[in-house]
């Protein structure tokens, strides 16, 4: 079997990032495995602007940010085998893949990145009663078929969700001729960016629907309409339906990790996230897995995936130059009070480098809060914020003195306060 | 004049089609869709029963044990997935042993094999995730579960092999006698046959009273399911039925032959034939109800909720038999009729022979093969297929791994597949927990390329499902 | 007198700003926080500005259509205008990333240009 430093199965945004970084942290022998045609990922069929503005000032599209880290790639050297499936990773990080040109092969990794991404959750997994028509699509999906195809998926469209994607679809769908009527959201809030709501929905006159579902479609063969509903304490509201005629139903109502491969491996898995725990180093259960991107928690600016990535992949690196990990103690990170997980969930504060990371998101719309950071009883970090939304990712940076307070403090507590 | 018309490409006409394949004949299958399998045999439990259930003395009972006794071997030949993973039937009260011990008796005398009462140790041992209340069951070891799609391509697949003819979205609408035989006229013209089987599923009663005064009713009996991922998939080793009692009739849960749980079906007596939309209020139903007899379930991991037609009979009873001088009905299957498949395909053409007296065909082939799933082959032998038929190394189905050479096979087989849906029944393609998500587009892709058509022109399933309404600005 | 009322986009906060213009001037600003805000409201009803992306159609390319967007912002009310001027537009593969796709889109002085990059056949 053939033997190899670093294997990173994804070749997108965080992918990339994480070879790029592996490759500049010494490690020669890197081998990305994508399984679509080209690498970049999602970032391909993403193509309005408002990526970028973070990693390089300036707000570019998805296809020019994916660009920028293929093109790097590229420059050094780095192999990335395209329309390649990975079936299988064994815990002792074999991998299995297969494409047209190389068949069926195996590879011994030192390391591995998962760096899978994310996919969409689809209808089955959202119990939306009706018939099963044409014309039902993921946002995602559409997407793809109107941004790389050039395709039309439909003409009158009603959207359930209010996530960037469906969001940015609906302005997408009208600028290609299409009449989107409406955008339904389960949630009494929208977990899309405000900017997306202004310029993708209130640019156009389409109406936003809050705490309202889909309860009904209609249609034998195509999408005939959808009958829509007021939700109240996660029921629909008896008399308050209202049908729509339409052709097409998009559904955008989250992202799933994509983890089939991981949890094949025995890669601990957040009940959560639906991601691998992670240490501080982004290492999973699974020693010399790492994870980092959309396939650990889903993200809301790219930008952050291939910080987060760059920093697996250097992580990674230094596990194959120092054949293996260090030792010390392992402190749990705790998620409390309206915070809804942290990333990483456990941290080694003899391995801690100067700088420890934490990535977190809440549950619910908060306002005039402060947002702490305990390592047993003590607080170590503390700022307030204005606003926070499930929608938005907070990032903390704990540096210096911080950091001194973490060696046997029992264990770090993340939380929101009265500000 | 062709020799024989079988209006309904469904499991039973396509039985009854690949056993009248034996003989030498023009046999011609019709069916409204697109494609074989779009009616009551593409949504049910996919399970073979053991053959208890139906009432002694019954035509139901007898076909049902005789279908499920002909599946083991059948499998092997026609090469669709099949399990005989046993079935439980739990009592969840001791008031309701009565019933159970009747439900026992009723199997001893349908001459079904094996059964068993089992106590509550016995049980848990068998079914780990039974429900805490469980008393007893009756155990049932010829239970099994099929794949209702691959068995109706299977026999579809082989009739056609032997000669059978299968013409799609073709709508017969009036059956009359003529001299000789019978015309069926059709949305695509008329056609004339010397013997017709009605297989026409729910509409088989509209056909049977243009012919006979023995009226028939059929009433669609719609029932909502639940699939659930293969991570659910070993929640329950056998088919577990609840017994009616107590707690009313409940909802089976199985693990299906493709690894996933699959749980239903409700029973809502509707009026529109055509009407396989999911409710709210029948989901609710299956979600309140699944969890009696077995404990844990973990419907969060649900990929998508359906919901088919059974073509239940008033009388609940299958009628196979000659209406009027060479027209056999097949009619009413209803639950067990895919377990009955086997027999029934051979009863009618039993009918059908009585009546025409065909010549036996001795070049008639028994065997089929199935798409071939790169997945069951050992590594050498995938690599291997791969080096050969770089198709199979292309994954185009994400979730199911399923490769571009398996969708080439469905497309360029007898009958092959044209949409989206044909070749998910036959592949799998679409079938995971992305729900085709990911693999449309592809699938689109190469069905337009494999059949020549542009890609606005591929539907879902045939009709007016086309997936792509035109191209970007076309109406600005 | 005119009021006009818009959702910042400046942060997740999203402040409802009430502008109130007299013969198309701002005569006042409120219900921002920040001085963000004031700018954008300024902005968004005087002169509105927007990028634009949509696609075009490749000709003998490995891909069946290309991404593209403004080089800059458009005036908001150009928008539409600026999709149908696309409307006819084919690419030639290959096409290289930034390459002109359409010059002065709409008369808008600013051009259409591809973000992604794709090969000949």
């Amino acid at each position: 079997m053939k033997q190899i430093d670093l294997v990173i199965l994804g070749g997108g945004p965080a992918g990339l990032a994480a070879a790029i970084a592996a490759r500049k942290a010494g490690v020669q022998d890197i081998l990305i495995l994508e399984r679509d045609r080209e690498p970049g990922g999602i970032l391909n069929q993403c193509i309005h602007n408002g990526f970028g503005l973070h990693t390089f000032q300036e707000e570019l599209t998805g296809p020019e940010y994916a660009a920028r880290f293929a093109d790097q790639v590229r420059e050094l050297g780095i192999p990335c085998k395209l329309n390649t499936m990975v079936l299988d990773l064994s815990a002792r990080r074999v991998v299995t893949a297969v494409n047209r040109t190389d068949g069926l092969f195996q590879l011994q990794a030192k390391a591995v990145v998962l760096a899978m991404g994310c996919r969409e959750r689809p209808r089955g997994a959202l119990n939306i009663p009706g018939s099963r028509p044409a014309g039902i699509y993921t946002a995602g999906t559409a997407q793809r078929l109107v941004n790389m195809e050039g395709c039309l998926p439909g003409r009158r469209v009603v959207i359930l969700g209010s996530g960037d994607i469906g969001l940015i679809m609906a302005r997408r769908m009208t600028l290609e001729g299409a009449k989107v009527l409406c955008v339904a959201e389960l949630m009494p809030y929208s977990g899309g960016l405000k900017r997306n709501i202004v310029q993708c929905l209130d640019d156009f006159g389409i109406p936003l629907k809050l705490s309202h579902t889909v309860v009904d479609i209609k249609g034998k063969k195509r999408v005939e309409g959808v009958t829509i509903a007021r939700v109240e304490n996660g029921r629909p509201v008896p008399g308050s339906e209202e049908s729509y005629d339409c052709d097409t139903l998009l559904l955008s109502c989250g992202l799933l990790p994509e983890n089939e491969l991981s949890r094949a491996a025995g890669v601990e898995l957040s009940a959560v996230t639906n991601g691998p725990l992670v240490d501080e180093s982004l290492q999973t259960s699974l020693p010399g897995v790492f994870a980092a991107g959309n396939v650990l928690h889903v993200h809301d600016l790219v930008d952050y995936v291939s910080e987060e990535a760059a920093a697996a992949g250097a992580h990674a690196a230094r596990y194959i130059l120092q054949g293996g990990a260090e030792g010390g103690e392992a402190l749990p990170v705790r998620a409390a009070g309206g915070v809804r997980y942290t990333v990483p969930t456990a941290v080694h504060p003899a391995r801690l480098d100067g700088a420890l990371t934490l990535r977190l998101r809440v549950d619910n719309v908060y306002r005039d809060r402060a947002l702490a950071v305990y390592a047993g009883q003590t607080c170590i970090w503390r700022r307030k914020r204005p606003v926070l939304a499930p929608g938005e990712m907070e990032t903390i940076v704990l540096k210096g003195p911080a950091l001194d307070k973490l060696p046997g403090c029992g264990g770090l507590t993340v939380t929101l306060e009265e500000a | 004049m062709i020799d024989v018309i079988i209006i309904g490409a469904g499991v039973s006409g396509c039985a009854a089609a690949r056993e009248l394949s034996r003989f030498r004949a023009d046999i011609l299958v019709l069916d409204k869709e697109e494609d074989v399998c779009c009616g009551t045999s593409k949504a049910n439990s996919a399970i073979v029963h053991a053959g208890f259930d139906a009432p002694a003395g019954s035509r139901m009972a007898a076909l049902n044990v005789a279908g499920s006794r002909m599946m083991p071997a059948l499998a092997q030949e026609l090469d669709f997935a099949y399990q005989q993973c046993g079935s439980l039937v739990v009592c969840l009260s001791d008031e309701d042993r009565p019933a159970l011990q009747k439900l026992y008796e009723n199997g001893l005398a349908n001459g079904v094999e094996g059964l068993r009462i089992v106590e509550r140790g016995e049980l848990r041992a068998l079914e780990p995730n039974v429900s805490d209340e469980a008393v007893a069951a009756l155990w049932a070891p010829t239970g099994g579960i099929v794949c209702p799609f691959g068995l109706t391509y299977a026999f579809a697949e082989n009739a056609a092999k032997n000669g059978v003819r299968f013409q799609f979205d073709t709508e017969v609408q009036a059956v009359r006698p003529i001299a000789g035989g019978w015309r069926a006229e059709t949305s695509r013209g008329p056609l004339e046959a010397r013997c017709v089987v009605n297989a026409a599923g729910v509409h088989a009663d509209e056909l049977h009273n243009q012919v006979s005064a023995d009226a028939m009713t059929i009433v669609p009996r719609r029932g909502d399911y639940f699939l659930l991922d293969h991570t659910a998939g070993d929640h329950v080793r056998h088919t577990v039925f609840q017994l009616p009692g107590k707690y009313g009739k409940g909802v089976l849960v199985t693990p299906t032959v493709h690894g996933n749980l699959l749980i239903g079906p409700t029973a809502t007596d509707i009026d529109d034939k055509e009407d396989t939309a999911t409710t709210a209020a029948e989901l609710d139903e299956v979600r309140a109800k699944a969890g009696r007899a077995v404990k844990d379930l973990p419907l969060r991991q649900t990929i998508t909720s359906f919901a088919g037609l059974r073509a239940h009979e008033l009388r609940h009873e299958f009628f196979i038999g000659e209406a009027a001088p060479g027209f056999v009905d097949c009619a009413g299957i209803e639950s067990p009729g895919l377990s009955a498949s086997p027999a029934i395909g051979r009863e009618v053409a039993a009918l059908v022979q009585n009546i025409l007296h065909l010549p036996e065909d001795p070049g008639f082939d028994p065997h089929r093969r199935g798409i071939l799933d790169p997945k069951t082959l050992p590594f050498e032998e995938r690599a291997a297929l791969i080096r050969e038929q770089p198709a199979y190394g292309q994954i185009i189905c994400r979730c199911e791994s399923i490769t571009e050479g398996e969708i080439l096979d469905a497309i360029h087989r007898a009958p092959g597949a044209r949409s989206l849906d044909g070749v998910k029944r036959r592949t799998r393609a679409g079938m995971g927990r992305c729900q085709a998500g990911f693999c449309s587009p592809r699938v689109l892709e190469i069905l337009a390329r494999e059949l020549g058509v542009p890609q606005a022109a591929v539907t879902k399933s045939g009709g007016g499902s086309q997936l792509i309404v035109g191209v970007n600005k076309d109406s600005l | 007198m005119e009021k006009r009322e818009l959702t910042c986009i400046g942060c997740p906060l999203g402040c409802t700003v009430q502008v109130t213009l007299e013969n198309g001037a701002v005569v006042s600003v409120t219900g921002n926080t920040c001085p963000r805000g004031d700018a954008y409201a300024r902005k968004e009803v005087t002169a509105p500005t927007r990028i634009v992306t949509t696609t075009v159609p490749v000709r003998g390319g490995v891909l069946p259509a290309v991404s593209v967007k403004t080089a800059g912002d458009i005036p908001k009310n150009k928008i539409f205008d600026c999709v149908r001027a696309l409307k006819t537009v084919t690419a030639d593969a290959p096409v290289a990333i930034g390459q002109v796709i359409l010059a002065d889109a709409a008369g808008t002085g600013v051009d259409v240009i591809a973000t992604k990059a794709v090969d000949a056949v």
